[in-house]
């Protein structure tokens, strides 16, 4: 299948937009009609054919507009992507497991040709034409973590494995919902996850972190995360707040279908093999309201999850200013009928 | 599948490195590659012992780090063998078919470390060369010292000798010369870590050293691995599975769930991972913990139990299985 690629943007004008193949591929997050708690973590296996999990990397359409908006934010803050010296080990692993398995999936798109060290990458729709030497990292352009990850969509953080813990010790970071890897650089799975509200007592992160630490080569695993963005930007990051915070402030019952989108991250993680290292990859994918409403079981289970929130999770996640009105919006395409088990659009 | 993922490979090299210790090179069956592992890494391999299913751990040697092509590990001839490594010596040869699981790493680098100080014994040799191998490539500060009882049972040393020069240090018992961990450890740098393999007596000495000399905690490493010992025999029955048996002898708790045709988990089967820890819903006689995951408080508790290593002293064990 050849991808086509869609020319939008994700800030100033916002003209970003799903296609009915992509909204039908959206990774809805919530298999229930309430909302709960759960790490939720399965194994990252291929998943129906056209979804977001069919392959372990996913390329969709958006991916030439995200790369284009990722530039854009690396020039502006050169700190979105941060790696510590012990880290470039780590760094090549992250680059053979996002080349071959985009070669391997998206074969019309990317060419990769291994000769033992002597690699050749191609990305097409990038226009990019690269000969460099796997280990040696002055035949390419940027480091391997930087170069590789400035033409994959998604956010990549690689966690050292050390003490029986894991250290946020490398990243490229420009899609966030609200964190900062300049922020958390160096620190440690319970320092980073600190502000997450409910959970800790839960023990869910003692518990996540003894399964990640076992975390075996070949068996990735994933989960799904989700929150809400006014506008469909990608850069939302504490660095650019004063940029887009005031957003959450221009939500009316007029205009909820087009700004208020459900942003969902499909986070997943795979042990790397030469450096005993774990990546981390989030996903972001955005959905307006509009959108998501013309399949109606997501609209009638949003709907009822959203308004079944509790206010420390809606705070936390920062959409406790336009939930109300979200609510509101969602109810007029929720005839309370039940909804039928899965995740999947009916 | 609950040990992970697992590849059918084919023993294409034997070599008797001392007459003790055996060499296995594995390659894929299918001819596909292996992938590439860090020093200190070990894997589980699983072979049919004709009247039962052997699975023991051993580290990966450094000559195949890259992966590709084989892995090669080197096994002694354990006195304490419950069978496993007499096995391998006896009846593995040139085109044995056996599988082995993914690579994984209880006794990894510290790669935040500015100097790393290697210290094996025996056949403890095997993760800690390894390390050197893995820090020789990286270009990394390291020592290595190597204590043998004689020089026939030095399996690696010409080899090591060769690879690391002067960074190397031998002592050979039958030579009076011994190893001493005080004078190594008293002239590093702050920021330098210990990494020990060999037996659990060397481990504890090293480790004692250490700590008096007032080395933090975060900087030693030992390769905790525990070849699980026998025991009385004792009845098993697993509660949710509607099963009962009996652990023979000179089998192990998982050995017995697995010969039941229970999928229980495991990774390491030495005690150190926690993977197969187990609920346990009835205990008529006495917990033998002999791992080193659980805390001493948990191990008192007697609520859980690491099924590779630890067994029952007494009548029977009722797991939620």
């Amino acid at each position: 299948m050849t991808l086509s690629f869609n020319a939008e943007t994700f800030r100033d004008d916002y003209t970003f937009a799903n296609s009915p193949e992509a909204i039908r591929a959206f990774p809805f997050p919530f298999e229930r009609d309430d909302y709960t708690y759960t790490v939720n973590i399965e194994q990252h296996v291929p998943g129906p054919v056209q979804s977001a999990t069919e392959f372990p990397i996913h390329i969709d359409e958006h991916y030439v507009a995200e790369m284009h908006d990722r530039a854009i934010t690396l020039s502006q803050d050169p700190l979105r992507c941060q790696s510590l010296p012990h880290m470039m080990t780590a760094e090549w692993d992250l680059l053979e497991l996002l080349m071959t398995s985009m070669a391997t999936h998206y074969p019309e798109t990317f060419t990769l040709t291994r000769d033992g060290d002597g690699w050749h990458w191609m990305n097409r729709p990038l226009g990019l034409d690269q000969h460099f030497t796997f280990g040696d990292a002055s035949t390419l352009p940027h480091g391997p973590m930087e170069y590789v990850t400035r033409q994959c969509q998604g956010d990549f953080c690689l966690l050292d494995q050390r003490d029986d813990n894991l250290w946020m010790d490398a990243g490229m970071v420009t899609t966030q919902a609200d964190w900062s890897l300049d922020f958390d650089l160096g620190m440690n799975f319970m320092e980073w996850h600190a502000p997450v509200p409910l959970a800790h007592d839960l023990g869910i992160f003692d518990r996540a972190l003894k399964f990640l630490l076992n975390l075996q080569q070949g068996r990735p695993v994933r989960r799904l995360n989700w929150t809400m963005t006014v506008n469909p930007r990608l850069d939302t990051s504490p660095e650019n707040y004063h940029r887009w915070g005031i957003d959450k402030a221009s939500v009316t019952p007029a205009n909820v279908g087009d700004k208020v989108h459900l942003r969902v991250e499909l986070q997943a993680l795979w042990r790397l093999p030469r450096s005993n290292a774990i990546v981390f990859s989030i996903r972001c994918y955005l959905i307006k309201m509009d959108e998501l409403v013309t399949q109606k079981k997501w609209a009638r289970r949003f709907h009822r999850v959203l308004a079944s929130l509790p206010q420390p999770i809606a705070d936390y996640k920062g959409l406790a200013r336009f939930r109300d009105t979200t609510v509101a919006w969602l109810s007029r395409h929720d005839d309370g009928l039940p909804t039928s088990p899965g995740f999947a659009p009916d | 599948m609950s040990g992970g993922v697992q590849f059918p490979v084919r023993v294409i090299e034997t070599e008797a490195l001392s007459p003790t210790v055996k060499r296995l090179r594995l390659a894929r069956r299918d001819g596909q590659a292996l992938p590439p592992y860090s020093a200190g890494a070990h894997t589980v391999l699983t072979l049919d012992g004709g009247t039962r299913l052997i699975r023991n751990a051993y580290s990966l040697l450094g000559s195949t780090l890259s992966g590709g092509a084989a892995y090669e590990v080197a096994v002694l001839r354990s006195p304490q063998s419950r069978g496993g490594s007499a096995f391998i010596h006896d009846h593995l040869t040139v085109g044995t078919d056996l599988s082995l699981s993914a690579p994984i790493n209880l006794f990894p680098l510290n790669r935040t470390a500015r100097r790393h100080i290697l210290v094996a014994g025996g056949i403890g040799i095997t993760p800690i060369a390894a390390m050197a191998s893995e820090l020789a490539a990286l270009g990394l500060p390291f020592e290595l010292h190597y204590a043998m009882r004689d020089i026939a049972s030095g399996a690696f040393a010409a080899e090591l000798a060769a690879q690391h020069g002067d960074r190397l240090h031998l002592y050979v018992s039958e030579r009076q010369e011994r190893l001493s961990v005080r004078d190594i450890l008293a002239r590093q740098p702050l920021g330098t870590h210990l990494y020990v393999c060999g037996p659990e007596r060397m481990i504890e000495g090293v480790m004692a050293h250490a700590r008096i000399a007032g080395w933090p905690e975060s900087a030693l490493h030992a390769e905790r691995f525990l070849a699980p010992e026998g025991g009385e025999p004792f009845a098993l029955r697993l509660a949710r599975s509607g099963i009962s048996t009996v652990v023979a002898e000179h089998e192990t708790l998982l050995e017995a769930i697995e010969a039941a045709g229970v999928d229980a988990p495991y990774l390491c089967r030495g005690g150190a991972c926690g993977q197969c820890e187990t609920r346990v819903l009835v205990a008529d006689g006495d917990l033998l913990h002999a791992d080193h995951y659980l805390t001493d408080s948990q191990k008192s508790c007697g609520q859980t139990i690491m099924t590779c290593v630890s067994r029952l002293r007494g009548r029977e064990l009722v797991l939620d299985l």
